[in-house]
């Protein structure tokens, strides 16, 4: 399913809404997120998972065809850790 | 860095302040996002969601584990695990944010 389609099937869903509305509130709440995650906050959504930002820290890499040392800076990464009951959901045992 | 968590209030005052719903509308349309993509990934399906990241599903084979308090030996079930790969416009937004 791509974005499109979720908006699609919410406007269905939610005949009393403009779909450009819907399309707005898919929007905004991933906005929300990369918003937090560029504050380094962390965004808990109960039952479906948590987004957080992990640090890597610098580190000596080195050039596979080359054999060169090269230094790789520190990275932040966006993460996301699957919430209980998605993660047994998706596992079919629940 | 503020070292603060958002919830589902804070997703759903956000669409109240943005999209101009109702409260009401607000909260309850945030959840309906969250749990059509729950049924979606529940189903076996993947979810992309373009300049964000897609949840994709990966069938995971049993293993021996161990307890590592114990140092007991378990079986480990091969089952079905949910894994986010964020976009690459998502990772440079917030490698970029949060580089000094």
């Amino acid at each position: 399913m791509i974005k499109s389609e979720l908006i699609a099937k919410l406007a269905e869903a939610n005949p009393h809404l403009f779909q450009r509305d819907v399309e707005r509130v898919v929007n905004t709440v991933l906005e929300e997120i990369t918003q937090a995650l560029e504050n380094g906050d962390r965004v808990e959504l109960r039952g479906f998972g948590a987004f957080s930002v992990r640090n890597r820290p610098p580190r000596l890499g080195r050039n596979p065809r080359t054999g060169e040392s090269v230094e790789v800076k520190e990275k932040h990464v966006p993460f996301f850790k699957t919430g209980k009951e998605l993660r047994e959901r998706v596992d079919g045992k629940k | 860095m503020t070292g603060k968590t958002l919830t589902r209030a804070d997703l759903a005052e956000a669409v109240y302040r943005e999209v101009g719903l109702s409260r009401q509308d607000s909260a309850t349309l945030v959840e309906s996002v969250l749990d059509l993509m729950a049924d979606t990934l529940a189903g076996g399906e993947t979810v992309k969601l373009s300049s964000f990241g897609s949840f994709a599903l990966r069938e995971k084979n049993g293993r021996m584990g161990r307890n590592p308090k114990t140092g007991e030996e378990v079986p480990i079930d091969p089952r079905r695990v949910l894994v986010f790969k964020p976009s690459q416009v998502l990772k440079d937004r917030i490698d970029e944010a949060l580089a000094k």
